[in-house]
C-alpha cells in the first residue's frame, strides 16, 4: 500500500511545492528587502540579481496549482474557498510585483509606484503563502467533499505567526542570495542583514514548532511517542547544525555557505511540516488516498512528470549557470 | 455595490473578467514569439541589421506583453478552485492532468529560456541565443495546445466515465485529449493569434509609415504583416467554416444562438446578416436576411432543413442576444482582415505598399481588430456552451463551490481595479513603446560587449 501512486504523487508535490517555496522564496525575499536598497544602483543590481530566473521560479506555483488539480483534486477543491481571501491576496500581490520588472524600466515619474508594488506586492505574498501554511497546520474543516468553514478561520494569532515567519525566512533566503550575487557596501549590508534575519528566522521557527503539536492532539503522538520520535529528533538536530553552519559561514564571509545554509533550513523545516501532516493532505480529516484523483489521471500524469521534471531541472539550471557570478553594475536592463 | 446578484452570477463575471484580459497577453505573445524567431533566424540567416533592429525593437513589447500574461496566467491556475470548487473536485481528474501537461511541456519552456532570449544574447552566443528564443515560440504553442485541448474537452468531452464520487474519470486520454473539436478550435485560435499580431505589428508599421515613408525597418515590418493578412485571413476564413460546421455537428444549440435561429426551418433556412434578438418573443426583430442562404453554408443545399431554438428545452438554451452579436462582430472583423489583405497585395503587385496614404490610415485603424475580433470569437464559444460547463454533462449552475455573495462580488471589484490599474498602466507602456519608430536612438542599454570587455 505504501508505494502506490497516492503516495508517490504526494511525494512529488511536496518537492514541488519545496522547490516554489525555496526559488520564488529567494526572489520574493530580494523584494521584501528591496526598502533598505540605499542607492538606484543597489536597486538595479537586486532587480536584475533575479530578473533572468523569477518567472521560471514562479512556474513552480503554477505548477503546484495545476498539479494540486490534476492529482488532489479534491484537496484542491477545499483549500482554495477556505483560503479564499489569502489567495486572492497572494494573486494580487504576485501581479504588482511580477509586472514591476518590466514596468520599472519604462517610466520616471511612476517609477516609485512600481517599486512600492515591488516590495509590498513581495512581503505580502510571502505573507499569505505563510497564513496559508498556518491555516492548513490548524486545520480545515470539511463536511461532505467540501469546505464547511467560515470566510475568516483561517485568521489566527498561530497563522499570523507563520505568515510573519515566513516573510523572516524569505527575507533571509533573499539576503544570502544578494551576498552570494554582490559585492562592497551592498554585500556588507546583506551579511548584517542576514545575521539579524537568521536569528528572528530560527526563532520563529522554534516557537512554531513548539505551538504546531498543540494545534492537533495528532501531532503530538507523531513528533513524541516512541519509536517515532527518535526518527523525529533529526529535525531539531538537523536544525541546530544548520544554525551553526548559517552562522559562523556568515561571520567567517563565506559567499555561498550561508545561501546553502538558508536552503537547507528550509528543507528541514518543509520536512518537519511534512511529518505533522503526514497521512493526510488537508488536516485534519483528509488523507492522500481520499483527496487522490482515479488512477488514470494519476498514471497519465506520472509519464510525463517522469519524463520532463528531470529535463526541466536540467534547463532551468543551465539558465542559472549562463547568469552566474556577480551581477555586473554596468549591465543595463535589456 | 453587487446587491441582488447571486454568488453564481459573480463568480461567472469573475471569470469572465479575469480571462478576457488574460487571453489578449497570451495570444499576442504567440505571435509575437514566432515573429521574433522568424525576425532573429533572418538576421543570422543573411546579416542584414533591419532584421536585428526589429527584433530589439520587438522584443521590449514582448517582454512587457509576455510579463502580464504570466502574472494574470498565475491567477487563472487557481481560478478553478477559489469559486468553481465543486467544478475542480468533478473535473479535476480530467482537465488537471491536461492543464498540468502544459505547466511541465510549455511554460517551463518559455520561462526557462525567456530569460536567455531577453538578455544572453552576448552571454552564450548566436546560436544558443536562437535556440533559446526558438523554444520560447515553441513554448507558446504548445501552451496553446494544451489548454484548446482543455477547453476543447469542456465543449465536446470525450473518452471518461463517471465515478461513485460524481468526478469525471478518464478511460482514454487519446479521446480527451483529441476530441472532438480540438482540432478545429486549435487552428482557429492559434490563426487568430498570428492575425491579431500581424495587424498590431501592420498597425504599428502603420503610424510610422504616415509621418516617415523613408524607414526601412518600418517598411520592412510593414511588408511583412501585410504578407501575413494576405496569406493567413483566407485560410483563416476557412478554418473557422470547418470550426463552425464541427460546431453544428457537436453544439447544435449554439449554432442556433450564432445565426438567431430561434425557429426551425424544413426546407432552407435563411442567413440572417442583421437584426435585433427578442429573446422574450423568441425571435429576431428587423431581421435582415438572404433566404435559404444559411442552409447552403452549413449544409452546403439550399433546401435542406435546419433545425431552431424551438427543439431546445428552454433550460439547455444559451443567451441568444449575446452571441448572435459577438459571432457577428468576428465575422465583420475576419472579412475586413480579408479584404485589408487583397488590398495590400493590389498595392504590392502596383509598387506603391508604401506609398498608399489611405493604406497606412486603415491598417493603423485595423491595429487591435485581431482582438476584437479574438475576443469576440472567444465570447461566442464560451456564452455559447452555457449553461453548462461541461457541454451536455455538468451545468454550471452545479459548478459552483461554497462561496458567498459578498466573498466573490469583493474580490470581483478587487480584480477589476487591480487589472484595470496594472494592465491600464502595462498597455500605457506598450504603447509608449510603439511611439518611438524601430530606427529611432534607443536611450537605453549600452552594448554589453563593453561591459565584458571592462
Amino acid at each position: 500500500m505504501l508505494f502506490d501512486l497516492p503516495f508517490i504523487w504526494a511525494g512529488i508535490i511536496a518537492f514541488a511545492v519545496l522547490t516554489y517555496v525555496i526559488l520564488d522564496g529567494f526572489d520574493l525575499g530580494v523584494g521584501i528587502l528591496f526598502p533598505f536598497a540605499k542607492s538606484e544602483q543597489d536597486k538595479d543590481l537586486m532587480m536584475n540579481s533575479i530578473a533572468p530566473v523569477w518567472d521560471g521560479n514562479e512556474t513552480w506555483l503554477i505548477l503546484g496549482g495545476g498539479g494540486l488539480l490534476a492529482v488532489f483534486p479534491l484537496a484542491y477543491a477545499i483549500i482554495l474557498p477556505a483560503l479564499y481571501m489569502p489567495i486572492i491576496t497572494m494573486l494580487l500581490a504576485l501581479i504588482f510585483r511580477g509586472v514591476a520588472f518590466e514596468y520599472r524600466g519604462r517610466t520616471k515619474r511612476w517609477k516609485p509606484v512600481w517599486e512600492v508594488g515591488f516590495a509590498a506586492g513581495s512581503a505580502i505574498a510571502a505573507m499569505m503563502q505563510g497564513i496559508t501554511l498556518g491555516a492548513l497546520v490548524q486545520g480545515i474543516n470539511v463536511v461532505d467533499r467540501a469546505y464547511a468553514g467560515g470566510w475568516w478561520d483561517w485568521l489566527s494569532p498561530f497563522t499570523v505567526l507563520t505568515g510573519l515567519s515566513v516573510v523572516a525566512g524569505y527575507a533571509l533566503l533573499g539576503s544570502t542570495w544578494l551576498i552570494l550575487k554582490t559585492e562592497g557596501a551592498l554585500q556588507q549590508m546583506m551579511r548584517e542583514k542576514a545575521t539579524m534575519l537568521g536569528m528572528i528566522t530560527l526563532a520563529a521557527i522554534g516557537i512554531v514548532s513548539v505551538l504546531t503539536p498543540f494545534q492537533d492532539p495528532v501531532y503530538f503522538q507523531r513528533w513524541f511517542n516512541l519509536p517515532g520520535s527518535l526518527y523525529t529528533m533529526v529535525v531539531p538536530l538537523a536544525m541546530m547544525a544548520l544554525t551553526w553552519l548559517l552562522f559562523s559561514s556568515l561571520k567567517a564571509g563565506h559567499e555561498a555557505r550561508p545561501f546553502i545554509a538558508s536552503l537547507l533550513i528550509f528543507v528541514v523545516s518543509f520536512v518537519g511540516v511534512g511529518i505533522s501532516f503526514y497521512p493526510n493532505i488537508v488536516p485534519p480529516s483528509v488523507s492522500i488516498w481520499e483527496a487522490a484523483a482515479p488512477d488514470s489521471s494519476l498514471r497519465f500524469t506520472l509519464y510525463g512528470t517522469l519524463a520532463l521534471v528531470p529535463l526541466i531541472l536540467g534547463y532551468t539550471g543551465y539558465a542559472y549557470w549562463v547568469f552566474r557570478g556577480k551581477v555586473n553594475p554596468d549591465e543595463g536592463y535589456h | 455595490m453587487f446587491d441582488g446578484f447571486t454568488a453564481e452570477a459573480l463568480a461567472r463575471a469573475q471569470f469572465a473578467f479575469t480571462i478576457s484580459f488574460h487571453i489578449i497577453f497570451p495570444a499576442f505573445s504567440i505571435g509575437l514569439a514566432s515573429f521574433l524567431t522568424v525576425l532573429n533566424g533572418l538576421w543570422l540567416r543573411t546579416q542584414d541589421r533591419t532584421y536585428l533592429t526589429l527584433f530589439e525593437y520587438w522584443k521590449k513589447i514582448f517582454a512587457v506583453v509576455f510579463g502580464m500574461g504570466v502574472v494574470s496566467g498565475i491567477v487563472m491556475s487557481y481560478q478553478f478552485g477559489t469559486n468553481w470548487s465543486v467544478f475542480a473536485d468533478k473535473t479535476g481528474p480530467v482537465l488537471g492532468p491536461l492543464l498540468a501537461y502544459e505547466v511541465l511541456s510549455a511554460f517551463f519552456l518559455e520561462a526557462g529560456f525567456l530569460g536567455i532570449m531577453l538578455f544572453g544574447r552576448e552571454k552564450v552566443g548566436p546560436r544558443l541565443h536562437m535556440f533559446a528564443t526558438a523554444m520560447v515560440a515553441i513554448g507558446t504553442l504548445m501552451s496553446a495546445t494544451w489548454i484548446l485541448s482543455a477547453n476543447s474537452w469542456m465543449q465536446t468531452p470525450a473518452g471518461y466515465s463517471i465515478n461513485e464520487a460524481g468526478q469525471f474519470t478518464p478511460e482514454d486520454w487519446w479521446a480527451i485529449i483529441f476530441n472532438p473539436s480540438f482540432p478545429y478550435r486549435l487552428v482557429h485560435m492559434v490563426l487568430a493569434a498570428f492575425l491579431s499580431t500581424s495587424f498590431a505589428v501592420a498597425g504599428v508599421a502603420g503610424w510610422h509609415l504616415l509621418k516617415d515613408r523613408n524607414n526601412g525597418a518600418t517598411m520592412r515590418m510593414f511588408s511583412m504583416a501585410m504578407w501575413m493578412a494576405a496569406i493567413v485571413a483566407p485560410i483563416q476564413i476557412i478554418a473557422g467554416d470547418a470550426h463552425g460546421l464541427n460546431t453544428l455537428e457537436h453544439q447544435p444549440a449554439k449554432v442556433m444562438a450564432m445565426e438567431g435561429h430561434y425557429e426551425s426551418h424544413p426546407d432552407g433556412a435563411p442567413l440572417i446578416l442583421f437584426g435585433i434578438p427578442n429573446p422574450q418573443e423568441k425571435r429576431i426583430d428587423y431581421a435582415i436576411q438572404i433566404p435559404k442562404l444559411s442552409s447552403l453554408i452549413l449544409k452546403h443545399d439550399l433546401n435542406a432543413p435546419l433545425a431552431g431554438l424551438d427543439t431546445v428545452a428552454d433550460a439547455d438554451e444559451p443567451p441568444v442576444t449575446v452571441v448572435f452579436w459577438s459571432f457577428r462582430i468576428m465575422i465583420a472583423i475576419g472579412f475586413a482582415m480579408l479584404g485589408m489583405g487583397g488590398w495590400s497585395l493590389w498595392r504590392r503587385w502596383r509598387g506603391t505598399l508604401y506609398r498608399d496614404r489611405w493604406l497606412h490610415r486603415v491598417s493603423l485603424l485595423m491595429g487591435p481588430s485581431g482582438f476584437i475580433a479574438l475576443l469576440a470569437g472567444w465570447i461566442t464559444t464560451e456564452v455559447g456552451r452555457q449553461p453548462f460547463t461541461v457541454y451536455g454533462a455538468l451545468r454550471t449552475v452545479d459548478s459552483i463551490g461554497p462561496v458567498d455573495a459578498p466573498a466573490v462580488g469583493a474580490s470581483l471589484l478587487a480584480f477589476i481595479w487591480v487589472y484595470f490599474f496594472v494592465f491600464g498602466a502595462g498597455l500605457f507602456y506598450v504603447f509608449r513603446l510603439m511611439r518611438q519608430a524601430p530606427d529611432a536612438p534607443a536611450p537605453t542599454t549600452p552594448p554589453m560587449t563593453q561591459a565584458v570587455t571592462a
